[in-house]
């Protein structure tokens, strides 16, 4: 495997010429001074053109590469659109309703898109790097920070990963808080997207109503990882701590919680007109497109597609548990709206079995290599202080190969492929992402929609900028 | 019993003070897993609007406190300089949270490392995230700033 790996990287690195003594000088006054950046190292580094161009210089390759894809959407060559008199208008990236620094270039025939163009990077963070430089059990710091409304689901998946690897089987119990709190962290998910969709279309107030059960969750979260968000609690070998005493009167309450809050918003968006009337027929998308550009999750499963990785590779035991595949039929922002508000009732459905049928037992695996001994046991054994010390300090070591492993987030199917050469690093990280994949779809669902229904479908699809850019 | 003086004496800058500390609109800069945390703050369970703040202005022209949440990449600081000499003299800037204050736990080729190579930081909040009372903690500190002319920007 190592040798394998070596090979491929020498082979697919680009012959770089090493800068002429010219070149070396001019780079060095540029460092040293603050002289202007010569010519040569502006176009180097160029990035070629950000901006759309207008409709008359636009080739059809330039309209179809848009979209960050060779799906070629014929309703962007309509003559008549050609002829008409457009405007090109940029959105964002400092813009409440891109859900973060989404930007979006569109041109505009009235107030009617034709063509849009999203334009991602500006949360650029260099994770799939950084996680090259840090030891698998800390690989979950660093990945929970990557789609922040679903810390839960990237600790899980880098785990599950790991584990993959290192061939370990995990005790009852701490597969039974995994789902426990992944599936919470479902429902946490979807509150924030309900609360923002409900603002974006103008019902402000859903907004205090959303975060207000959301608030519920984050204390229960806090209380078992002693933070609000990106945890770090899922490990490889189980997860950090045990559920805290009295856990059960926590997750009752959220069983009785949140339901209230459903009916509530049902009642203020469910039977609103006006809601109806800006989601129902809206960003229309079909279940070929959605496997044309990748798409999983709710927006998939608005069209029609009985597609869930809990149902269809199980992962963490949760194929135990009884719950139904919410499904829609027009594939439009209502039909997304419903599923999501299904999807919570059926996280909660999972929930209280999990809450009926916890296994007593570890949290986390008995595996000495991996997982820290006891504190008490550091001041007694001398075995137990070096493995300590060798796990926070060098890391566990994983043996050689790769893994790619996908789960169910609240957005889609969420992947990690780790590399491993045998060491206490990942070789190489990568992520495949859901909110990445829906981004690439909005030229679909917004072209030739008004400008106003843009925003319902951005809200929609619920991108996570974190988890596009990473 | 007496009428009070129908007067009252201040000097131009503790009124002008007063006024700005109570009512700072926040521009809305989220960017990351801190952004959340910001709404959560503004929303009804920690209720920035007992402070004057429940409005976030979505053009920083209307703003005076930029609360930049979130880590802030080498492609998003350009605009972060933009839309901060966009907004109106006075005004102020919190960096909230760790990737935002110093770059946080990613040191590398992505982020600037700290906001306050790009605009001047008023106040910083330690966390990741900061939770609504690190955040409100950090208001409060800038209001008492503003109040007694400590942090001037003018």
């Amino acid at each position: 495997m190592t040798d394998e790996v070596t090979t491929e990287e020498e082979a697919t690195e680009a012959p770089h010429p090493a800068p002429s003594e010219t070149e070396r000088r001019q780079l060095h006054d540029m460092w040293a001074s603050g002289t202007e950046e010569p010519a040569w190292v502006v176009a180097s580094t160029a990035e070629g053109a950000q901006l759309m161009l207008p409709r008359d210089q636009a080739t059809g390759e330039d309209v179809a590469g848009e979209g960050g894809t060779l799906v070629v959407d014929d309703r962007l060559f309509e003559d008549e659109a050609a002829e008409a008199e457009t405007t090109i208008l940029n959105m964002g990236p400092q813009h409440p309703s891109t859900h973060g620094v989404l930007r979006l270039q569109l041109e505009l025939e009235g107030e009617v898109i034709r063509r849009v163009k999203p334009v991602i990077g500006y949360l650029h963070t260099g994770m799939e790097k950084t996680g090259e430089t840090l030891t698998f059990l800390q690989g979950p710091t660093n990945v929970t920070r990557m789609d922040y409304l679903a810390p839960f689901h990237n600790e899980l998946c880098f785990s599950l990963a790991t584990e993959a690897l290192l061939g370990i089987e995990l005790p009852p119990r701490a597969e039974a808080i995994r789902v426990l709190m992944t599936e919470l962290n479902r429902v946490s998910s979807h509150l924030t997207w309900v609360a923002t969709q409900g603002m974006d279309l103008g019902a402000v107030s859903m907004m205090i109503y959303g975060i207000r059960e959301r608030e519920l969750l984050l204390a229960f979260f806090e209380k078992t990882t002693g933070l609000r968000m990106n945890h770090n609690y899922i490990r490889p070998g189980g997860v950090a701590a045990d559920l805290p005493d009295g856990w059960e009167e926590d997750v009752v309450g959220i069983l009785e919680g949140i339901p209230k809050g459903l009916s509530d918003y049902h009642d203020l968006l469910t039977n609103n007109p006006i809601f109806l009337g800006r989601t129902q027929g809206v960003g229309v998308i079909t279940s070929e497109e959605c496997f044309a550009y990748g798409i999983t999750g709710p927006p998939l499963r608005a069209t029609g597609v009985d597609w869930d990785l809990r149902k269809t590779q199980p992962y963490s035991g949760i194929e135990q548990y009884e719950f139904d595949v919410p499904l829609g039929e027009n594939g439009d922002v209502y039909d997304r709206y419903t599923v999501r508000m299904e999807e919570m009732v059926q996280s909660l459905r999972i929930v209280s079995q999990v809450l009926e049928t916890m296994p007593d037992g570890d949290y986390r695996t008995t595996d000495l290599k991996v997982t820290p001994p006891p504190r008490k046991r550091i001041d007694e054994s001398m075995e137990a202080l070096i493995h300590h010390f060798k796990i926070f300090t060098e890391g566990f070591k994983v043996p050689a190969g790769e893994h790619y492993q996908a789960i169910e987030g609240p957005r889609g199917e969420l992947g990690h492929y780790l590399v491993s050469v045998g060491e206490a690093k990942p070789w190489r990280l990568h992520c495949r992402t859901p909110s990445f994949a829906a981004i690439q779809s909005l030229p679909i669902m917004m072209g030739d929609q008004l400008i106003a229904d843009s925003i319902a479908v951005i809200a929609s699809i619920d991108p996570v900028l974190g988890d596009v850019d990473r | 019993m007496a009428e009070p003086p129908g007067f009252l004496t201040a000097t131009i800058n503790s009124i002008a003070n007063w006024s700005r500390y109570n009512s700072s609109w926040g521009a809305t800069f989220g960017l990351a897993c801190c952004a959340i945390e910001m709404m959560h703050t503004g929303a009804a369970h920690n209720d920035l609007a007992r402070f004057g703040m429940e409005v976030f202005r979505a053009s920083p022209r209307q703003a005076d406190l930029m609360i930049v949440a979130g880590r802030v990449s080498q492609k998003m600081a350009p605009v972060l300089r933009q839309v901060y000499d966009q907004m109106p003299e006075p005004k102020w800037v919190i960096s909230m949270g760790a990737c935002a204050s110093s770059g946080g736990m990613f040191n590398n080729y992505a982020l600037v490392q700290g906001v306050d190579q790009v605009v001047p930081v008023d106040v910083y909040v330690p966390g990741c995230p900061p939770g609504p009372q690190s955040l409100m903690h950090a208001i409060l500190t800038l209001h008492e700033g503003i109040k007694s002319g400590e942090f001037v920007r003018v």
